[in-house]
């Protein structure tokens, strides 16, 4: 099984959440650029799960999706409570903890 | 204690003292009497008070009787055998060296016991009315035990790790007693003066210890007396030298020689007992017990005719223009030790006549310091003897004792100042003539300065303060002074068929002959008449003259500089404490600028670099989301680098 397709698809993705955390402002869309990497990884994890035979890599993305759905929970509230107090869901809004 | 090797063929002393036996237990006792009252006195509070004075007078006694004892059971052996040995305890084994707690009870040890528990005796007697108003008494009969215990280590001990025991102990109640009504900043700051000179002299014993151990490979006398034939010059030469510094810590000796007048701001039977009689004398007792060191060694015991000799004159002359009584009798006290340390140095010709000279000054000297402090206790406390005169209707047998002393210090026959003070003038001209003319300027100028004490003292007008009533003192202190005032008398009985001399043979060798031009006759009446003219120009000066109430301003520079004590302390003041000063502040300075800056300049560049640092946290997510990939990326480059190199 040629694992190229699936290991460059799993790069693209991985390049577009990484640029989406650096320049995107809006906290929601920043979330779902890490959502997007850890779907990557968890497609390059599977990937190579199957390539080899064996299930680790798919127990690994298991792991993965249990932790980013609990992550997706505090995640979420921690963005709500944000923009309940500030009106506003810029990541650069929210900088009070600094030296 | 002796440090001994365990398996050691060269530390066989070629004397072989016996073992004390059932004497032994008497030795232990005699130190251990007064050591217990004190540790009686000290631990057990004011339960005691009320006893407490008659518990320290008699273990003194019981010591003195056992003294005695021992003194007689030592008169009946033969002179070959007159040293008895006592072992009592090992105190620590270290590796294959032995530490133990030996006693040496010898001709010398013996008379030294009896001086120090007989004129002790005498002293703790009149110190129960002397202190008997202070409601500290007990306290100072506690301290009294303390010194008498230690000074009796000090001469019991058969080796210089002992020595050093009692030396500190003596040290110690010394410092105690002299600041004994520490209320009074002078009597502290006395305290902890004589405390920290005597230090000086310390270093001297315990470093010639340790070089004594060094090369015998003992302090036991026996062992070292036996092995220093074999040392060499040079070793011997540092040994004495060593010894002779810490005699002139503890004897007030030049140039160490500063704290004694000081310390005569402690109870005036402190000054007797332990600043007259017995303490100050342990440096003369180390130089002959030592004798087997500088016997052998020329240079130290120059160095030890010259300390004496300019001891002896700076006392002198020192005692001649102090108006304060303790004062004048602490500058005599220091001279005449400069003349029983002339003695020592003179070697086999002048140990016996310097333990001689110790003796009778032990008797004489506390005699007269009792009756200075009788004298004060009628006249107030005050001790300006310009507020004194006329004294000797008023206190008739204080003045009678006292002038015991005063024929028996100025030398006059037959009391016992001169028979000693002869033989060592006698000797020291036999030795060098320079030495010998110190000597006898020496004895003038104490004739003129004790003639000078009692003249102002006793004889001419009153000059008494308003409201002092003067009154002989009760019996309790005045029999002690007819005691010592007997023994001022008759102390010369000692040098009846040269009996001092034989009877220290044993200890400090046989004695030599010295080599005189003149007969000792014509010696002794020129030594009169020195004396003669010293009374005389007393008498001339002060006797008949009236005697200011205050001290006159407006003097010679001789007397301003014998009222400042010849500038002694102001000399250690510019050559010793002033040049610490600034040694002390230059190191201040280094540590604050050098030390301190290298800490400090450390801490400050960290800090520095953390500031700049710290404008990282800049609060932006994304910011440190970038940081998280660059450290990712150099992770992983790392991984490529070292798993592709």
């Amino acid at each position: 099984m040629d694992v190229t397709p699936f290991i460059v698809l799993s790069a693209i993705l991985f390049t577009i959440g990484c640029v989406g955390v650096l320049t995107r402002r809006n906290a929601i869309v920043v979330f779902m650029c890490v959502e997007l990497m850890l779907n990557a990884s968890n497609l390059a994890l599977v990937t190579f799960s199957r390539a080899n035979g064996n299930l680790e890599g798919q127990i690994a993305a298991f792991f993965v999706m249990v932790v980013a759905a609990a992550e997706v929970v505090v995640g979420l509230a921690i963005i709500m409570t944000i923009f309940r107090t500030r009106r506003s869901a810029s990541v650069d809004d929210a900088s009070l903890l600094k030296y | 204690m002796s440090l001994t090797p365990l398996h050691d063929a060269a530390a066989v002393p070629a004397v072989h003292p016996t073992d004390a036996g059932s004497l032994g237990v008497l030795l232990l006792l005699v130190i251990g009497l007064p050591a217990l009252g004190a540790a009686v006195l000290l631990l057990g509070g004011r339960r005691t008070d009320k006893w407490g004075h008659l518990l320290g007078c008699a273990t003194v006694i019981g010591s003195l009787v056992l003294s005695l004892v021992l003194f007689f059971d030592l008169l009946g052996k033969d002179a070959g055998e007159r040293q008895l040995t006592q072992d009592t305890w090992t105190w620590f084994t270290a590796g294959s060296y032995k530490v133990t707690f030996d006693l040496l009870y010898d001709p010398l040890s013996a008379v030294f016991l009896l001086l120090i528990t007989g004129v002790g005796s005498l002293i703790h007697v009149y110190s129960v009315g002397y202190m008997a108003h202070d409601e500290r008494r007990r306290r100072f009969f506690g301290y009294l035990n303390l010194f008498v215990a230690a000074m009796l280590v000090l001469v019991l001990a058969g080796d210089y790790v002992g020595v050093f025991l009692g030396w500190e102990g003596v040290g110690l109640a010394s410092y105690l007693l002299i600041g004994f009504w520490q209320h009074k900043p002078s009597a502290a700051a006395a305290a902890k003066k004589a405390f920290v000179i005597n230090r000086v002299g310390d270093i001297g014993l315990s470093l010639g210890a340790a070089l004594i151990f060094v090369t015998f490979g003992s302090t036991s006398f026996t062992v070292v007396s036996a092995a220093s034939e074999h040392a060499g010059d040079g070793v011997l030469t540092a040994i004495g030298l060593l010894l002779l510094l810490a005699a002139c810590g503890k004897s007030a000796q030049f140039p160490l020689q500063t704290w004694l007048l000081d310390a005569m701001e402690g109870p005036t039977p402190v000054s007797a007992l332990i600043h007259a009689a017995t303490m100050v004398t342990a440096g003369v007792y180390l130089i002959v017990r030592s004798n087997f060191i500088f016997s052998l060694t020329e240079d130290a015991r120059t160095a030890v005719i010259v300390v004496g000799c300019i001891t002896l004159l700076m006392g002198a002359i020192i005692g001649c223009a102090k108006d304060d009584i303790k004062k004048a009798l602490a500058g005599s006290t220091m001279s005449q030790i400069g003349y029983m340390v002339l003695a020592a140095g003179l070697g086999p010709a002048g140990y016996a006549f310097a333990i001689f000279h110790l003796l009778t000054h032990g008797a004489f000297k506390a005699n007269m310091f009792l009756g200075a402090g009788s004298v004060m206790h009628g006249m107030d406390d005050d001790v300006n003897m310009r507020h004194y005169g006329a004294l000797q209707k008023a206190m008739p047998l204080t003045f009678a004792t006292f002038a015991v002393g005063y024929l028996a210090i100025i030398g006059v026959p037959p009391f016992a100042g001169f028979w000693s003070k002869d033989k060592i003038i006698e000797s020291a001209f036999a030795d060098n003539f320079v030495v010998g003319l110190c000597a006898l300027v020496g004895a003038g100028v104490t004739a003129f300065y004790m003639s000078r004490l009692m003249l102002l003292t006793f004889f001419t007008k009153k000059r008494w303060e308003k409201g002092v009533h003067p009154h002989e003192s009760p019996n309790v202190m005045t029999w002690p002074l007819i005691g010592l005032a007997v023994l001022s008398a008759a102390g010369g009985l000692l040098l009846v068929n040269d009996w001092i001399v034989d009877w220290l043979t044993p200890v400090v060798g046989e004695h030599a002959e010295e080599h005189l031009s003149v007969s000792p006759l014509v010696m002794s009446l020129i030594a009169l008449l020195v004396v003669a003219l010293g009374v005389l120009v007393a008498w001339v000066f002060v006797g008949q003259r009236d005697v200011p109430r205050e001290a006159p301003v407006k003097v010679s520079f001789v007397t301003r500089a014998a009222r400042a004590e010849l500038y002694g302390d102001a000399f250690n003041e510019e050559v010793i404490v002033k040049p610490g000063w600034s040694g002390v502040r230059g190191l201040a300075v280094f540590d604050r600028g050098f030390v301190d800056g290298i800490v400090e300049g450390t801490a400050a560049s960290f800090a520095g670099i953390s500031s700049r640092f710290r404008l990282a946290q800049n609060g932006f997510v994304r910011s440190y989301a970038l940081a998280l990939l660059a450290g990712a990326a150099m992770v992983l480059l790392a991984l490529l680098a070292v798993n592709f190199s």
